[in-house]
C-alpha cells in the first residue's frame, strides 16, 4: 500500500541516479560503437524509467494489482512491438516464387 | 414465486425534468440515456444498411451513384461499428447490471460515467457532421494513402469523431475494471460472480489497451492530412501497410470488444433458462480473459494479400486459429449446460439459440479466413462480409436483444407482450438467415465488396438478400414498439419475474437509486438453483 | 438529490465505504489509465522503430539538427520537476500544507520552464524550414525524403508530449487550489498522489524521447 511514506532521502537518491544516468547517456552517444550505441541508451532509459516508477511512484510498495497493471501495459506494448516488427524485420527475407 | 409488486421509490421516479437525467450520476439512469443514444446510432447505420440493398437490388448502378454508394457503406460501418456495436452492450446493460450484480451501490467513478455518455455524444455529433457536410468515401477501415492524400471528402472531422468517441470506451472500460476490483459486495468473491461480468471485465482490457492505438492511428492520419506530415504517404518513404498494423491492432480485437458481452449475456440467458448453474463455470470465465489476449495476436490476418511478409502471415494465421479454442469450449459448455435441462422456450433463450447457431456459422467461416490459402481466395469478397455480419449482427445483436429482454423486467419494471417478442425474434432470426447467407455463396463465387453494380448472374442471391433485410428491418421495429408500449401499460414485472438466481433479482424492479435497501452479503455459488427447478420449470 | 448523511469524512463519495477504498480506487484508476497511456505514446514508438530500422541513415543525420544542449538541459528539468513532485506527494502524506504548496509551485515552474525551452527549439525548427509540409527543406538533399518522416515524428512525439505537460500544469493548478484551501490533508491526500503519477508518467515518456529523437547518430 501506498499508506508508506518512503522517507525523502530516497527520492534525493534516485534524482541523484537519474541525473548520473541522463550524463552517462549524453556521453556515450559521442563513442561510436556501433549498434550497441542504441543498446547502450535503451537500457539507460528502461534502468531510469524503471527507477521513477519504483520510487517516484511508490509502485514498489504497492499492491501486487498495481504490479500486474503496471506489467500488462508493458507486456500489451510488447505484443504490439514484437508481431509488427515480425512483418517488417521478415520482408527482405527471400519470397517465394 | 415471489410476491409481483411496484416499488413505490424507485430510480426512475427518483427526480423528474430533463436535469435530473442529463445531470445524473446513477449508473442505471445513464444506462437509459446510452439506450436512447445507441438506439438513435442503429437506425441512422440501418437507414445507409437500407440504402446499400436497395441499391443492390439490381445489377446495374441505378439508385445512387458510385461515389454515393462508398459515402454510403462507409458511414454505415462508422455508425455501426463505432457507435452501436462497440458501446451497445457494456454501455447499456453493463452499466446497468455491473454495480447490481456485485453488490455496490454505483460504480467507481460516476461523474466519469457520465462524462464518458457526453464524450460519445460529442464524437456522434462530429461524425453526423461530417454525414451531413457531404460524407466519407473511405470505408469504415480509412486505409492510406487514399484516406491521406486521395480521398476529397470529410476524413477529418469523422476521423475525430472516431477519436474522441475512443474515450468514451476507455472511460467505462477503466471504470469497469476498478468498480470489479475494488466495489465488489462483502463475499462477492471472483468466482462467485455471474459469467457476464467476467466477460464485461474481458472487454474493458480490451478496451483500455486497445482503443489508445486507434485513437494514435486516427490522429496520424489527420496529421498527415492536415499538416501534410509523413508517416504513411509513400512520396516520403512511409509505408501504408504500417497504417494497417496499427489500425487492426485495435480494430480486430474490436470484434471481441462486439462479441465478448454478447457471450457474457447467452451464459446469463442458458443459466436462467435451463435452470441450472453453467457447465464449467470457470472454464467459460477463463475463455472470456483467453479470447481478451488472443484476439491482441491475430491482427495480421487482415492483412495476407497486403504485401505483409509471409513469414508473419504464417504467424498470425496460426495464431488466428488459437482464438478458436476459447471460443469453442464457451459454446460447447452452453450447449453442454442445456442438455438434460428443462430448457425454456421464453423470448431471451430464443435469442440465444439464435446467437449460438449465428455465432458458430461466424466463427466456423472465420477458420476458412484464417487459412492463408483460403483467404486469399476470398479477400474483399462478400464472403469477409457475411462472415463479419454472423459474428457482429448474429452474435452482438442477437445476444444484445436477448439480454434487453431479459434485464428489460428489471430496468422498466414491466413485462411486455410475450407473443409479439416471441415473434419479431422468429423474423430476425429467418431475415438475418436470408440477409447474410447468400452472401457467403455471393462471396464465394467471387463477388467483391464495395461496388454499387455487379454482374447480373449475381442478381438472384442478391435479391434473396436484399429480400432478407426488409424482413430484418421489419424484426427491428417490432421490439421497438412493444417494449415502450410495455413502460405504460405493461403488467408489473414484480423483482423476480423469471424466477432467477443473481443479486439483481433480489431487489425491486426498478431497483432503488442506491440498488439495494441494504448492502448484500454474498454466501452462494452463482447459479445455485433449487434442485426441485430441474424437475421442471413453469414459466 | 436525496443524500445519506455524510458521518464520515467530508470528501467520502456516497457510493464508498471508507476513505481508504475510495483512495484505492482513485490508485487503480489513475494506473489503468497511465496503461492506455503507454499504448497511446506505444503506437507513437512502433512508427518510430520501423522507420528507424528502415532509414537509419537519414534518422541520424536529421537528428543531428536537434539542438542537444537544450534537450538535454529540459531533461534535468523535468527530472527535478518529478523529484520536486515526489516531495509534494511526501508532503501531503504528512499534512505539511505549506510545503505542499511549495514544491507545487515548483513543479509547476519547472514544467512551464521545459515549455519554454521547448517553444524555442520549434522556433528554430521553424525558422531553419525543418517543420514538415510543403515548405520542408533538407541538406543534403538526398536524405531529404525520409527526413521529413523523421521530423514528423519528432514533431509529433514532442507536440503530445508537450500537450501532456500542459494538461499536467492545468491538473496542478488545480491541486494547488486544493492545497491552498486546505482540502489535502494527511487524511486526504490521494488527489495528489494520484496526480503525482501523471506528472510521473509524462516524465518516464520523455525519458525514451529524449535518447531515440535528440541522441542517436551523435557520433556521425
Amino acid at each position: 500500500m501506498s499508506e508508506h511514506i518512503v522517507p525523502t532521502r530516497v527520492y534525493y537518491t534516485i534524482f541523484g541516479i537519474l541525473m548520473l544516468c541522463t550524463y552517462l547517456t549524453v556521453q556515450i552517444a559521442v563513442f561510436d560503437l556501433g549498434p550497441l550505441n542504441t543498446i547502450a541508451a535503451l537500457v539507460i532509459a528502461v534502468l531510469k524509467a524503471t527507477l521513477v516508477v519504483l520510487f517516484f511512484m511508490h509502485v514498489k510498495y504497492s499492491t501486487r494489482l498495481t504490479w500486474a497493471v503496471v506489467l500488462s501495459s508493458v507486456f500489451w506494448l510488447g505484443i504490439m512491438l514484437a508481431l509488427t516488427l515480425s512483418d517488417y524485420l521478415t520482408r527482405s527475407w527471400r519470397t517465394f516464387g | 414465486m415471489a410476491r409481483v409488486v411496484h416499488p413505490a421509490r424507485h430510480y426512475l421516479n427518483d427526480g423528474y425534468g430533463i436535469s435530473s437525467w442529463l445531470l445524473t450520476r446513477d449508473h442505471k439512469r445513464i444506462a437509459l440515456l446510452y439506450l436512447a443514444a445507441v438506439t438513435f446510432f442503429f437506425f441512422v447505420g440501418g437507414a445507409m444498411a437500407v440504402m446499400i440493398r436497395l441499391e443492390l437490388a439490381t445489377p446495374v448502378g441505378d439508385l445512387v451513384t458510385d461515389e454515393t454508394y462508398n459515402k454510403l457503406f462507409t458511414m454505415h460501418g462508422v455508425m455501426m461499428v463505432f457507435f452501436f456495436l462497440i458501446p451497445v452492450i457494456p454501455a447499456v446493460l453493463g452499466n446497468f447490471l455491473v454495480p447490481i450484480m456485485i453488490g455496490a451501490k454505483d460504480l467507481a467513478f460516476p461523474k466519469i460515467n457520465l462524462l464518458s455518455w457526453y464524450i460519445y455524444i460529442i464524437g456522434g455529433l462530429f461524425t453526423l457532421y461530417a454525414l451531413i457536410a457531404g460524407g466519407v468515401d473511405t470505408g469504415w477501415t480509412f486505409y492510406t494513402p487514399f484516406s491521406t492524400v486521395a480521398s476529397t471528402t470529410n476524413v477529418v472531422p469523422t476521423a475525430l469523431g472516431i477519436f474522441i468517441t475512443g474515450f468514451s470506451s476507455i472511460l467505462t472500460g477503466l471504470n469497469f475494471i476498478v468498480t470489479i476490483h475494488r466495489m465488489r459486495a462483502p463475499g462477492m468473491t471472483w468466482f462467485r460472480m455471474p459469467l457476464f461480468l467476467w466477460s464485461t471485465y474481458a472487454t474493458s482490457l480490451i478496451n483500455v489497451l486497445g482503443t489508445p492505438v486507434i485513437a494514435i492511428t486516427v490522429l496520424l492520419v489527420a496529421a498527415e492530412r492536415v499538416f501534410h506530415f509523413g508517416f504513411f504517404d509513400p512520396r516520403v518513404g512511409g509505408d501504408p501497410v504500417l497504417f494497417q498494423h496499427l489500425f487492426w491492432f485495435y480494430s480486430h480485437p474490436a470484434v471481441y470488444i462486439m462479441v465478448l458481452p454478447a457471450m457474457g449475456v447467452i451464459s446469463e440467458l442458458v443459466a436462467a433458462g435451463c435452470r441450472k448453474p453453467v457447465f464449467g463455470y470457470s472454464f467459460v470465465a477463463f475463455a472470456s480473459l483467453a479470447i481478451a489476449v488472443l484476439g491482441f495476436l491475430v491482427w495480421g490476418h487482415h492483412m495476407f494479400v497486403a504485401g505483409e511478409s509471409v513469414y508473419s502471415a504464417l504467424i498470425f494465421s496460426i495464431l488466428s486459429f488459437l482464438v478458436a479454442i476459447p471460443s469453442a469450449v464457451k459454446v460447447f459448455n452452453w450447449t453442454a449446460t442445456m442438455y438434460k435441462g428443462s430448457v425454456s422456450w421464453e423470448t431471451p433463450m430464443l435469442y440465444a439459440y439464435g446467437f449460438i447457431g449465428l455465432f458458430t456459422i461466424g466463427g466456423l467461416t472465420g477458420l476458412f479466413l484464417a487459412a492463408i490459402a483460403v483467404d486469399v481466395h476470398v479477400t474483399d469478397t462478400y464472403f469477409v462480409i457475411a462472415h463479419f455480419h454472423y459474428i457482429m449482427v448474429g452474435g452482438t445483436i442477437m445476444g444484445y436483444l436477448g439480454g434487453l429482454h431479459y434485464w428489460w423486467p428489471k430496468i422498466s419494471g414491466r413485462l411486455y407482450n410475450e407473443g409479439l417478442a416471441k415473434l419479431s425474434a422468429g423474423i430476425i432470426f429467418v431475415g438475418f438467415n436470408l440477409t447474410f447467407f447468400p452472401q457467403f455463396v455471393l462471396g464465394y463465387l467471387g463477388m467483391p465488396r464495395r461496388y454499387h453494380a455487379y454482374p447480373p448472374e449475381f442478381q438472384v442471391l442478391n435479391v434473396l438478400s436484399s429480400a432478407g433485410a426488409s424482413i430484418l428491418g421489419v424484426g427491428y421495429l417490432i421490439p421497438m414498439v412493444y417494449l415502450m408500449w410495455s413502460l405504460r401499460y405493461g403488467r408489473v414485472a414484480g423483482s423476480n419475474p423469471w424466477g432467477a438466481v443473481g443479486l439483481e433479482w433480489t431487489t425491486s424492479s426498478p431497483p432503488p437509486t442506491e440498488n439495494f435497501a441494504e448492502t448484500p452479503v454474498v454466501t452462494w455459488d452463482p447459479y445455485e438453483y433449487p434442485a426441485a427447478d430441474l424437475e421442471g420449470h413453469v414459466a | 438529490m436525496p443524500e445519506a448523511v455524510h458521518h464520515h469524512h467530508p470528501a467520502l463519495a456516497h457510493h464508498f465505504d471508507d476513505l481508504a477504498q475510495q483512495k484505492e480506487a482513485a490508485t487503480l484508476g489513475m494506473w489503468v489509465f497511465l496503461a492506455t497511456e503507454v499504448l497511446f505514446f506505444g503506437g507513437l514508438f512502433l512508427v518510430y522503430s520501423v522507420y528507424r530500422a528502415w532509414y537509419a541513415g537519414a534518422f541520424a543525420v536529421a537528428s543531428h539538427e536537434l539542438d542537444v544542449t537544450l534537450g538535454t538541459i529540459n531533461t534535468a528539468v523535468l527530472i527535478t520537476s518529478s523529484l520536486t513532485m515526489a516531495l509534494a506527494v511526501h508532503a501531503a502524506q504528512l499534512g505539511q500544507r505549506r510545503l505542499v504548496i511549495l514544491f507545487l509551485v515548483a513543479t509547476m515552474a519547472l514544467g512551464a520552464v521545459f515549455l519554454g525551452i521547448k517553444g524555442v527549439e520549434y522556433y528554430h525548427k521553424f525558422v531553419e524550414h525543418h517543420v514538415p509540409g510543403p515548405s520542408f527543406a533538407f541538406e543534403p538533399h538526398e536524405y531529404a525524403r525520409h527526413a521529413q518522416i523523421f521530423f514528423s515524428l519528432y514533431f509529433i512525439m514532442t507536440g503530445l508530449h508537450a500537450l501532456h505537460m500542459v494538461i499536467g500544469l492545468g491538473i496542478m493548478t488545480w491541486m494547488l487550489w486544493w492545497a491552498w484551501r486546505g482540502t489535502i490533508t494527511a487524511e486526504y491526500y490521494s488527489p495528489i498522489e494520484v496526480s503525482g503519477l501523471y506528472w510521473h508518467f509524462v516524465d518516464i515518456v520523455w525519458i525514451f524521447l529524449f535518447p531515440l529523437l535528440y541522441l542517436i547518430g551523435r557520433h556521425a
